[in-house]
């Protein structure tokens, strides 16, 4: 017995000091961070970003700077004396037509137009979409049909009747007009990808919910909207920047007095009176375009998951 | 009268039901009976039209002709809730925002029940199906098997007449299957609910079921108990259909030997005076005799005449051992003891036990 358990330990000994594996290589390869793989692949991703950048880059430092230091002409030049003052009058005070109060009325504007738009096309696609994938209805095929070709159409080709309409209406030139032409020009698309989406959760579950005795209204709400919610927030970027960003829509069926944010950009960049001047328009630009670039930082993760998830069931 | 009595004996009753998708038929005339407290397995391979059917029943489907009745209550044009039947799903269908306890409680509050009545239901369903820890926990915190306890608590809760199972073990593993199956039968044992099962596994088929309906393509080939669709298939296709490894098929005629009626393939006879026949075999006949692996004997005679054959392949499946012999031409099945093993190329005798076999038209492919 002793004789055994000497040998049981010499054993043990000579495993512990041989090496358990043998020559050569072993575990992950190692991978050298200057190898011309990584200098491709990120010399490719720099130069494409600051691509992007140079452009925001210098309408920033333009927008920094006094006009005497813009005459002297060097875009890239940092802003010797930073101001603000191109700024505030690009936000309070910047004349438009007979209008001298800046952008900050077409913000509003836009913030008017845009808030109840894109609440409306959202609320009313997601039906539509829900409708779609889940109670297949007399004609529905063909009513997809139609909303798909809807979407091909160009706008331009919508513009003069629907400006009839709303005249016949009575709400041509109002906020109100506008709310609704957003909305409805809105709905194939977002009519498409909520449709999608709905389609892409189990049938099951639906037919789960229906044995529960749920109808049309409880398992939409109880049921498919707390799974929806990446699709939710990718639509309301879609219509947040497609809405605030439109110009086409804006000057044709609003007046001076309700013209959105990037119309009135327009009108303060393009003014041929007096002098240029390139430090407010930059600021303004910026200022119309803060709004869709904080939409996308904030939901930016939400947004790429929400695109991703009728790929992948859930 | 006949109609009206067979409706009332009957909890789930289908007469004359079709269902068309455009030009697509999936069911044509079917007529089932379900007896009250039965349990009823829709057996066939997919495609076969049980899952539309079972959709038919819950009303998730409308049917293009015919009439549903449950509990005697034409059903044909109700909801799915108004029929009293709970439905359990392949993918469990667990509403995954909602804990377990919600999930289960889901259709008692859409039903606007008292919240005492709801609490009580919910916690006698999760005493029978043991899912009492599990009632806070979200579904994607759930296994398999738990997941489709729930969705078959769900089903337990709306005290419903009739269950529907719709392929409920299939995405479980092996194991877990067979745990889930034995449940499903003590729950069945003890509710004596009428349950409609559909399933493509014989082996679930077999076990659970009071009587088995095997379809293809959107007809029921034979509705019996287990034990009648494994002995006296009634037609070629529920032979092969029925039973792993699948019956040894034999094509031949009918021929007259001695006194008696016998089986000839490629010029080897098989007494049939053992066949328990459905009508007078006549001679001529082009026929094919079926038998089952376990109803061949290897070097032990049960009556009839012996013949040989040579071991091919053998396959040790633990209690049992699987041999594939060359007999006259063709192949055959043979299952025999797990404990007597065989060499390959040894030489055999086989004898048939007749009384067990079946013996099909050629043409019709109806039992004889």
């Amino acid at each position: 017995m002793a004789d055994v358990g000497t040998l049981n330990t010499t054993v043990a000994g000579i495993d512990a000091v041989a090496p358990r594996l043998g020559e050569g290589p072993s575990g992950a390869k190692p991978r050298p961070a200057l190898s011309s793989r990584n200098i491709m692949l990120y010399g490719t991703l720099t130069i494409a970003a600051l691509y992007y950048l140079l452009p925001l880059y210098v309408m920033v430092v333009t927008s920094l700077k006094g006009m005497p230091e813009i005459r002297l002409g060097n875009i890239f030049s940092p802003p010797m004396e930073i101001t603000f003052e191109p700024w505030v009058k690009a936000w309070a005070e910047a004349c438009t037509g007979l209008n001298c109060d800046g952008l900050s009325r077409g913000f509003w504007n836009s913030v008017r137009i845009t808030v109840p738009s894109v609440i409306i096309s959202i609320a009313i696609a997601s039906v539509n979409g829900y409708a779609l994938a889940n109670w297949r209805f007399k004609g529905s095929e063909l009513f997809f049909s139609i909303l798909i070709i809807g979407a091909f159409i160009p706008y331009q080709v919508m513009i003069y009747p629907i400006v009839i309409i709303l005249r016949e209406i009575g709400i041509y030139g109002t906020l109100t007009g506008l709310v609704i032409v957003h909305s409805i020009f809105g709905m194939p698309i977002l009519t498409l990808l909520f449709r999608n989406y709905f389609v892409s959760l189990p049938e099951e579950l639906f037919k789960a919910a229906r044995v529960d005795g749920a109808g049309f209204w409880q398992i939409f709400l109880k049921i498919m909207l707390p799974m929806s919610l990446p699709i939710f927030v990718v639509a309301m970027i879609l219509q947040v920047t497609g809405i605030w960003n439109d110009f086409l829509f804006g000057v044709v069926f609003t007046r001076p007095d309700t013209y959105p944010m990037t119309v009135q950009l327009n009108n303060i960049v393009n003014s041929v009176q007096g002098v240029k001047e390139y430090n407010v328009n930059m600021a303004a630009t910026i200022l119309t375009g803060l709004v869709p670039l904080i939409v996308y930082f904030v939901s930016g993760r939400l947004f790429v998951r929400g695109i991703a998830a009728g790929a992948v069931k859930g | 009268m006949n109609v009206n009595s067979s409706v009332s004996n009957s909890s789930v009753s289908i007469k004359d039901l079709s269902l068309n998708f455009g030009a697509v038929s999936v069911l044509k005339d079917l007529n089932l009976d379900i007896n009250d407290g039965e349990f009823l397995v829709l057996l066939g391979s997919s495609g076969c039209g049980k899952s539309t059917l079972l959709n038919c029943i819950a009303g998730l489907l409308d049917a293009s002709e015919g009439q549903i009745f449950i509990k005697g209550k034409n059903v044909t044009w109700e909801e799915p809730k108004d029929r009293g039947i709970g439905m359990v799903f392949q993918s469990y269908a667990l509403y995954p925002q909602m804990t377990v306890e919600k999930n289960l409680s889901f259709g008692l509050r859409v039903a606007k029940v008292p919240q005492a009545e709801i609490d009580k239901r919910v916690a006698r369903a999760s005493e029978i199906l043991q899912i009492q820890p599990l009632l806070k926990r979200k579904p994607a915190e759930l296994s398999g098997g738990q997941r489709q306890r729930v969705a078959i608590g769900r089903a337990l809760v709306r005290d419903v007449d009739v269950f529907l199972f719709d392929e409920p073990l299939s995405n479980l593993d092996a194991k877990l299957r067979s745990e889930l199956r034995v449940e499903i039968k003590r729950l069945h044992q003890s509710l004596k609910n009428t349950m409609i099962y559909v399933t493509h596994d014989q082996i679930e088929a077999l076990t659970l079921a009071d009587r088995i309906a095997i379809m293809k393509s959107g007809i029921i080939q034979q509705l019996d108990d287990p034990t009648t669709i494994y002995n006296r298939p009634r037609n070629l296709f529920v032979a092969g259909f029925i039973g792993s490894p699948s019956m040894n098929f034999l094509r031949g005629e009918l021929v007259k030997s001695g006194d008696g009626i016998a089986f000839s393939a490629n010029g080897v006879i098989f007494s049939l005076a053992a066949y328990d026949a459905n009508e007078v075999l006549q001679p001529g006949r082009k026929v094919v005799l079926g038998v089952r692996p376990e109803h061949i004997k290897v070097n032990e005679n049960v009556g009839g005449e012996e013949h040989d054959a040579t071991v091919d392949i053998e396959e040790p499946m633990g209690a049992d051992n699987l041999l594939w012999l060359k007999h006259a031409g063709h192949t055959m099945s043979v299952r025999v003891n797990g404990a007597r093993r065989f060499n390959v190329g040894a030489k055999v005798k086989l004898s048939f036990d007749m009384t067990v076999a079946s013996v099909f038209d050629a043409e019709s492919e109806l039992r004889l």
